[in-house]
């Protein structure tokens, strides 16, 4: 999904220091190392994947964002990137107050669960949905933690960040998020991309 | 040993103070290299060998006959490619390849050191290896590289020397040599010194040498570079050419034999005396000590670019002591790689056929170098 990489590319600064949470295997890094002047890192959970970071040159450790973000002192990064993977995390709260601790900003992207072809595929065939963006099945999906753009919306209010920017991505078009489209967007937007603040 | 015609020797003149308050003047640093130095002299690694290791990494070690100690990961087209780097390596100062040693006469008495010799540190052994680089003419190393002892050595290079590499990959080793690590070596020690040939280390004199203490000492040491699962699957309790127990106390298991047959063979290359100094090195060895408990401190200077590597099976130096380097570079926003790498080989995992390993190291390198 290269048009989620460069959104996200223009939410951030020249000259910043990026930790990319979840790294995968380094397409995001690539992208922003030959796109935009940043110092970047990574961390990645998979051994695979680790591999694959390092034969691309990257600087990426092997670890576990739920634990291994303790490590950073506060405020190590000015941006920490976290792309589709917070519903994977057993504790989210914790990653995202980790995320805010580590990084000046983050940067966070949720597939969206509230789109309406998420939710038809439910009322219509009354099973866990399976689609293009979520292609497992409800036994074996890492995503334990489906949101949807309003609940993340919600979710800043409880547990007390701020939303800075809050973009939506459907049909590979850009738009931004208020409180007066929150429902259309929610309804029709495959990705949901934030930018918050402590 | 008499070896002298295929050791390179460098006459270190600079005076160098040990840890231990005594200067040593003159003293003998034997090393070997492979591939060739680039006319900008920026494509050299420094190799650090382990606590029985050598100055001959790759390729036949003329003196034992042997393939080089970490012929995997050394040479033409591999992980440290020698068609592309040059590649250094010394052997350790109190070792017994060539380097000063307590093999070594003593001018004074006309016989070998013993334990005479000065009880060196990890920071010495360092310290007398950067004289390599004047001698080349080398401003600035491409990486420094070693695993187990070799690895700290790569931090105490870069702590002592900041700016003088511009990557530095420690593999399977700590920062702080643990209780356990420390008792095994106590062991080997013990095992050395309650051998009567031993004589107080004055066994050259005698024309003996302490061969079983030596053998037990290198026994234990061997299991502990392997892993239990590693050691069930290639041993089992197979038994060693026999159908049955002999209700005896030969080496009725294949394990038995093969421990007696790696301690045997280790006395015929190794000082015992040498032994017992460098596993002293490494008990010694503490770098967040040296900056008052604070690790990061150590690293505060350098803007070299760190490669960690650990493995799953080391019990030895865990991944966690590995993790603790890493956490502490990260703790000064310093540039830092990690990976744990899967294996059954323990902590010899790194000298060995490890195609992840060997891939990482390969790929970390390649790609720096590139920078």
């Amino acid at each position: 999904m290269k048009l989620e990489f460069k959104i996200i590319a223009d939410l951030l600064e020249e000259n910043t220091r990026i930790l990319d949470v979840g790294c995968d295997d380094g397409t995001l890094m690539e992208f922003l190392k030959k796109n935009k002047n940043v110092d970047i890192r990574g961390i990645e959970i998979s051994k695979k994947k680790v591999q694959v970071c390092i034969s691309k040159g990257l600087t990426v450790l092997e670890g576990n964002a739920e634990f291994d973000l303790k490590q950073f002192p506060e405020n190590s990064f000015d941006y920490v990137v976290l792309g589709q993977t917070l519903q994977a995390f057993v504790n989210p709260e914790i990653v995202i107050k980790e995320l805010l601790r580590v990084g000046k900003k983050a940067i966070v992207t949720i597939p969206n669960f509230g789109h309406w072809r998420v939710r038809l595929n439910l009322l219509t065939k009354g099973t866990m949905p399976v689609t293009k963006t979520l292609p497992n099945d409800w036994y074996n999906t890492p995503n334990i933690h489906m949101c949807t753009i309003k609940d993340f919306v919600k979710f800043s209010k409880t547990i007390n960040f701020k939303i800075y920017k809050s973009l939506a991505l459907m049909n590979k078009n850009v738009s931004n998020i208020n409180n007066s489209n929150l429902f259309f967007k929610n309804l029709f937007a495959e990705l949901g991309i934030f930018l918050i603040e402590k | 040993m008499n070896v002298k015609e295929n050791i390179k020797t460098l006459i270190v003149n600079k005076p160098l103070k040990l840890d231990c308050g005594q200067t040593i003047n003159e003293f003998p640093l034997a090393y070997e290299t492979y591939g060739s130095l680039n006319k900008d002299k920026n494509n050299a690694i420094l190799v650090f060998h382990a606590l029985t290791g050598d100055q001959f990494v790759t390729g036949k070690n003329p003196i034992t006959n042997k393939d080089g100690w970490w012929s995997y990961a050394v040479g033409p087209n591999k992980s440290i490619d020698t068609n592309k780097y040059f590649v250094i390596c010394a052997n350790v100062i109190g070792g017994c390849m060539g380097s000063f040693g307590p093999s070594h006469k003593n001018p004074k008495t006309n016989k070998s050191y013993g334990t005479d010799f000065p009880v060196i540190t990890i920071n010495d052994i360092v310290n007398a290896q950067i004289n390599l680089l004047d001698n080349f003419g080398i401003r600035k190393l491409f990486s420094v590289v070693g695993g187990s002892m070799g690895g700290m050595q790569v931090l105490q290079f870069v702590s002592n020397f900041p700016d003088k590499t511009k990557t530095a990959v420690p593999i399977a080793c700590t920062a702080s040599h643990s209780a356990q690590n420390i008792a095994f070596n106590e062991l080997g020690r013990q095992a050395i010194t309650a051998d009567h040939n031993w004589s107080k280390g004055e066994y050259s004199s005698n024309n003996t040498i302490p061969n079983k203490g030596l053998a037990v000492a290198r026994m234990a040491a061997h299991i502990t570079y392997l892993s239990k699962k590693g050691l069930q699957e290639k041993f089992g309790r197979k038994l060693q050419e026999r159908d049955d127990l002999k209700f005896g106390f030969d080496a009725d298991f294949q394990i038995e034999s093969y421990l007696r047959y790696q301690g045997s063979v280790f006395v015929d290359r190794f000082d015992a005396n040498s032994y017992l100094y460098i596993t002293r090195a490494m008990d010694y060895f503490d770098l967040a000590k040296q900056f008052k408990g604070n690790l990061s401190n150590a690293f505060i200077k350098t803007n070299a670019k760190f490669f960690v590597i650990s493995f799953t099976s080391d019990w030895l130096y865990p991944t966690q002591e590995n993790k603790d380097i890493v956490i502490a570079l990260n703790a000064i926003g310093a540039n830092v790689g990690f990976v744990e790498i899967e294996s059954d080989k323990g902590h010899d995992s790194f000298l060995l056929d490890v195609p992840d390993f060997l891939s990482a190291l390969k790929n970390f390198l390649d790609q720096s170098y590139k920078e």
